[in-house]
């Protein structure tokens, strides 16, 4: 049956929806790959050749100037686009194609560069939402609506989860707040515990600095640091405050229309001249 | 008190349920009023399922009233069928009539929530409106169902000391609809249907499988409408397919929308609506059926408007009855004395507002081929 399932979904794609990507996993030593990652809208190409090699445990900066293809490439990663041509993998399993929300249970999760929280939920819900396809909190409809012990015991458990997770960023005092009325500092933090609540391979943070002021960006950089070697996690992150990147980031990637225009270690590839003409807007 | 607070609407109608049919055994329920009380619960159990979609999964929908056609036509066929061997109004033919004919409603309801993976807002409504009237359409012209004189069903007796156990029934199906709905929502599944109504984008980056639970969330809503319409096919002498137009959809709508989308104001608004109605119908007669129409579609707009204006925030805020109550009640609000759960559970949706900004993060893609589109139209709040 599954089997029979699975070839009319390789017709439907194959042949109806013409996706012809057809995936297939690779040996690869990082975390994330991307091979000639690219996308287009009608004549417009937001991202093309975009190549990235993500080490386990790296912190990875993308940066760029407005408009460069950065937040396009994010999209890429998370399946809210599919790319026009190239493929990434995640550990060498290739992801291109996926729906987003299988793309998350594989292990990317993300942030937005506008905050898109829950606003009508309280903290800790928004935290337990990212909760809701862990293993371990599984607990099927039927268990719910009959309440059956198992749905009081995941309920328990999910909210003790969220509740750690939000110390991590200094937000336990308000879980009970709707997300809405927290200050924009930790409304970026909540998105970022709400996307560490999914147990991510990689991170994808959308300029996670945006908005705050130093003391909050140092502090991010505090936690962010801490997510790593907490949570042994992998990082990629676009940002436009160079001293947060250089802070941050081992390496980091420079696009420029919808191209890589240079990467590398963080220090080598900012003092580049062509990453200072491109910011400068030669 | 969080018990009073999670069942008081339990309580409340069982309650009523077990008073209004100790009354009606002993023969003290006058015929007129068994009738509003079977419209009510009626009402009631279809203003809890529209408000699942609605409310929780936040797409509009103008088609209710064709789940209900669907389970009035084919349970009151099953019974009309079963009536020469078990017997109509038997109670076995009652439960198979509301077994089948809400799971006929249920199956539509996919159907119906496949379009909503890919439409919304505005789109999806026109979608469910003409499922609405396609519906009453096929039955109002199929022989098998009747066709255009309507469909002979099994009443219940009329006799005043056994009317009452249709009542009993559908004050059953009341608790039944408020428990599956209500636990549904205050569960992680509830958790991932508002999630997909704040913010469908950042649900879909969160794992939650959209699909799935889109679909889910009109199964359940179809389903209860079904049952609904088994119960208004035995509350009937027959079924005239052009009851359940677009303007019994609306009429629901309203009620859901005036009871302020939420399950308790839902269940109060359906209750007064109903009686309201049946005051008016028989106190001014034919002519007003048309005025009445009209002036739901006056409230309606009224109602859109005052939710959404941004210049009535203010006012809004000042003359909310949640806000005059605290104000007049708790003086102060102590968010550090607010448990867990007592926390707005169901706040209202703000997808019916009407236009919504686009953002920058990600676009709509006008190419149309792209399978990605996840329209932005339902985005951020
Ligand atoms: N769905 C889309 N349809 C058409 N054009 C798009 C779409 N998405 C992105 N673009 C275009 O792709 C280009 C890159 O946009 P993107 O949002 O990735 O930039 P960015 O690097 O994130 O910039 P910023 O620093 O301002 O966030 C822009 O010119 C944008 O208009
Ligand atoms: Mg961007």
């Amino acid at each position: 049956m599954a089997k029979l399932i699975d070839s009319v979904k390789t017709f439907v794609n194959t042949k109806i929806l013409k996706k012809v990507h057809k995936r297939e996993s690779i040996d690869s030593k990082y975390v994330l790959e991307t091979r000639n990652l690219g996308i287009s809208f009608g004549g417009l190409k937001a991202a093309q050749n975009v190549n990235l090699k993500i080490e386990k445990n790296e912190i990875y900066g993308l940066i760029g100037p407005n408009g460069a293809g950065k937040t396009t490439v994010f999209n890429l990663l998370t399946g809210v686009y599919q790319p026009t041509e190239g493929a990434f993998y995640l550990n060498g399993e290739d992801l291109t194609g996926l729906p987003q929300d299988k793309i998350n249970h594989k292990g990317i999760a993300r942030t937005f560069q506008n905050i898109r929280l829950f606003n009508n939920m309280t903290v800790v819900r928004n935290v337990m939402v990212g909760l809701t396809n862990q293993p371990e909190y599984h607990c099927s409809l039927f268990e719910s609506i009959f309440r059956l012990p198992r749905h009081f015991k995941v309920e328990k458990e999910m909210r003790k989860r969220a509740k750690e997770l939000l110390r991590i960023f200094d937000l336990e005092d308000e879980r009970n707040n709707l997300a809405c009325n927290l200050p924009y500092g930790k409304q970026r933090k909540l998105e970022i515990a709400r996307a560490l609540a999914t147990n991510p391979k990689l991170l994808l943070l959308d300029e996670p600095a945006a908005g705050m002021n130093p003391n909050e960006t140092e502090d991010l950089v505090n936690t962010i640091k801490k997510i790593r070697d907490e949570f042994d996690m992998t990082v990629l992150l676009i940002e436009h405050d160079m001293k947060f990147v250089s802070g941050l980031c081992d390496r980091i990637t420079v696009l420029n229309f919808g191209t890589v225009l240079t990467e590398g270690d963080t220090k080598t590839a900012l003092s580049n001249p062509d990453v200072i003409k491109a910011y400068i807007g030669g | 008190m969080k018990f009073v607070k999670h069942y008081l609407s339990y309580i409340v109608i069982g309650a009523l349920a077990v008073i209004i049919s100790a009354v009606g055994a002993a023969g003290g329920i006058p015929g007129t009023f068994s009738a509003l009380l079977e419209q009510s619960v009626i009402a009631i159990i279809l203003a809890v399922s529209l408000n699942m979609v609605v409310g929780f999964l936040g797409e509009l929908s103008l088609g209710h009233a064709g789940f209900m056609c669907i389970g009035a036509y084919v349970g009151g066929k099953l019974a009309v069928l079963l009536s020469s061997s078990l017997g109509g109004t038997n109670i076995v033919t009652v439960i198979l009539a509301l077994i089948v004919g809400g799971l006929c409603a249920g199956i539509c309801g996919f159907i119906v929530g496949l379009p909503a993976l890919r439409l919304r807002g505005d789109y999806l409504a026109i979608v469910t409106l003409a499922f609405g009237e396609i519906v009453k359409n096929i039955f109002e012209n199929s022989e098998f169902f009747g066709g255009q004189t309507g469909l002979k069903t099994p009443e219940f007796t009329t006799q005043r000391s056994t009317r009452f156990v249709l009542f009993l029934i559908g004050a059953v199906i009341v608790l039944l609809t408020l428990f599956v709905i209500q636990n549904i929502i205050r569960s992680k599944h509830g958790r991932a249907i508002t999630a997909i109504r704040d913010n469908e984008i950042a649900a879909r980056a969160t794992g939650i499988n959209v699909t799935k639970y889109k679909l889910m969330g009109f199964i359940v809503s179809a389903v209860f409408a079904g049952l609904a319409g088994v119960l208004y096919s035995y509350s009937q002498q027959s079924l005239q397919a052009k009851t359940f137009d677009y303007n019994y959809s609306i009429e629901i709508l309203v009620i859901v929308v005036l009871g302020g989308m939420t399950v308790n104001g839902s269940i109060v608004s359906a209750v007064l609506i109903t009686a309201l109605n049946n005051i008016l119908q028989t106190n001014l007669g034919g002519s007003f059926a048309v005025a009445k129409d009209l002036i739901y579609a006056v409230v309606l707009i009224l109602l859109v408007i005052y939710r959404n204006a941004p210049a009535l925030k203010s006012f809004r805020e000042k003359y909310n009855l949640a806000n005059l109550w605290k104000r007049l009640v708790k003086p102060k609000h102590d968010p550090s004395r607010v448990g867990d759960d007592s926390v707005r559970w169901d706040v209202v949706p703000t997808k019916i507002s009407m236009d919504e900004v686009l953002s920058t993060d990600v676009v709509i893609d006008t190419t149309g081929d792209n399978s990605a589109d996840i329209g932005e139209r339902g985005g951020n709040k």
